[in-house]
């Protein structure tokens, strides 16, 4: 489903992402963690080409993009209708009612008629246990609210994988579970994810496998099992114990 | 003797009642007719111009940024009086001749571009860079976040300081007078000048300005507080 090969990418002199390849198979969760600034979120942006790659090739559902070559805005736009994304701070649109920010895309960038949009919103909002608030604005929710809103956001362009980065870092404690709670049914239903999170019980629960990446690089990847409990490397194991504490 | 001229007698004050009644007609005319249009007009082409300027000036075309940056610093730094001189008295010297009102509609409308521009430029950067990556996200393309997500925002940023310049531009076509525009000033100029009751005149002519300001500031509040209550008070996002 997804195929990254010899990813790079470097802010001035600074090597974030250094010949990074992945492969995740269709229907598959992969969970990311490792320390602040290893290039995580980096990696998600490069995926949806939100930065752009200084080389290697993505692929996704067989659509191909090639950054050791020049590429056009046009195929970065269609490749990037491939992957949702979800942000750790939201970014819900503030001058958007719930509905609107569903609709939005749906609207302007499907095409699709008004009713259409609004017909199709109402389905996952409610999927996302938000049908009661679809008139409101993102500043009369709960950070968890806004969350969910922000996957339905996501969720309505039809993407083929789901992107997360740190999705319930800005929460505040009592309103992880209902994002996570979301995010494993999304999963359930098959839907190939890559989730950057340090929720180890989610992790443990929903995820195939989890990469450990350190300055930019793999470190380890494994199942969580794995993973969690026999890390081979130093820095997965130093990692993990910081962790727990 | 020269005092007595000057003082408040009676005869006086009551000549000054017969001019507030006979001249405060033309000075409103002259308000609903010139003033008011010409604010309104030279606005809205002015906003038109001030968007396109912001969006050159943020643009990624160094092209573009040169020409926008070139106009705005003209604008800015050369004075309103001499533009209008330029565009009505100037241009007729190389054969462009333009009417009084059109003048003093392109002179405006090019001000309110240069100063509009920085408003709104400063409205879309101040928009945090999460909107657009979110727009990005769902396959928008830079148009179609512009339209749709970032300059909303922007404009009701901007509401607050553009409402400002519109009041500003209402005292501003003051100076039209000077091109022969027969705005509430220019009223005043002639009236007073028959009847030599100067302070009188000018007086009551900056009066119908300032009804027109507080008006204009009253509508102004009632918008920003519709606003508020639509976006919330904190508006965008971390
Ligand atoms: N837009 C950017 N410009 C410059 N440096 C950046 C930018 N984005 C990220 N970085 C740098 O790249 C490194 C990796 O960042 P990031 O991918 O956000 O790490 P993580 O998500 O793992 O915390 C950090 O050192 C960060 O400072
Ligand atoms: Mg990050």
């Amino acid at each position: 489903m997804i195929s990254i090969q010899g990813l790079k990418k470097s802010f001035g002199s600074q090597e974030v992402i250094k010949n990074v390849d992945l492969e995740i198979e269709q229907g598959k969760v992969v969970v990311i963690i490792g320390p602040s600034g290893s290039g995580k979120s980096t990696l998600l942006r490069c995926l949806n080409v939100l930065e752009t790659p200084n080389g290697g090739v993505l692929s996704i559902d067989g659509q191909k993009l090639d950054f050791n070559s020049a590429v056009s805005k046009k195929s970065i736009s269609a490749f990037r209708r491939l992957t949702g994304m979800v942000f750790q701070g939201y970014n819900l649109f503030p001058h958007l009612t719930t509905t609107g920010n569903v609709t939005e895309g749906l609207t302007t960038v499907k095409g699709l008629s008004h009713k259409e949009a609004v017909k199709k919103a109402e389905l996952l909002l409610d999927k996302v246990g938000l049908a009661d608030h679809k008139d409101k604005y993102p500043f009369q929710l709960s950070g968890g609210q806004q969350q969910r809103v922000a996957i339905a956001r996501a969720l309505a362009m039809d993407p083929k994988v789901m992107l997360f980065d740190e999705p319930t870092s800005a929460l505040d404690p009592e309103l992880v579970g209902e994002v996570l709670r979301v995010m494993k049914d999304l999963a359930h239903e098959g839907m190939t994810m890559a989730v950057v999170t340090h929720e180890m019980r989610f992790a443990k629960e929903v995820a195939d496998e989890v990469i450990f990446i350190d300055e930019g690089v793999i470190v380890e990847r494994g199942a969580p099992a794995e993973i969690f409990n026999h890390p081979k490397h130093e820095r997965t194991k130093k990692f993990l114990s910081l962790l727990q504490v | 003797m020269y005092l007595n001229t000057i003082a408040l007698s009676p005869e006086r004050l009551q000549r000054f009642q017969e001019i507030a009644s006979t001249s405060i007609g033309p000075l409103i005319e002259g308000a609903i007719k010139y003033t008011i249009p010409l604010a309104i007009i030279a606005f809205s082409i002015g906003l038109i111009i001030a968007i396109f300027t912001a969006l050159a000036r943020i643009s990624s075309n160094k092209f573009l940024r040169a020409i926008a940056r070139i106009y705005v610093s003209i604008i800015r730094g050369t004075p309103l009086l001499v533009q209008l001189f330029i565009i009505f008295y100037g241009l007729p010297t190389i054969g462009i001749t333009i009417d009084p009102f059109p003048s003093a509609v392109i002179g405006f409308s090019l001000n309110v571009g240069a100063y509009a521009s920085e408003i709104i430029r400063a409205a879309i950067l101040s928009i945090p860079k999460g909107q657009w990556e979110a727009a990005y996200s769902i396959g928008m393309n830079y148009s179609q976040a512009l339209r749709k997500i970032v300059l909303p925002q922007a404009a009701r940023v901007s509401v607050p300081p553009l409402s400002n310049s519109f009041i500003g531009l209402v005292k501003d076509t003051s100076l039209a007078a000077t091109i022969l525009v027969a705005e509430t000033f220019r009223r005043a100029q002639e009236i007073a000048s028959m009847n030599y009751e100067f302070l009188f005149v000018y007086v009551m002519a900056a009066l119908v300005y300032w009804v027109i300001c507080f008006i204009l500031s009253i509508i102004q509040g009632r918008i920003e507080i519709r606003l508020d209550r639509v976006v919330g008070k904190t508006g965008g996002l971390s």
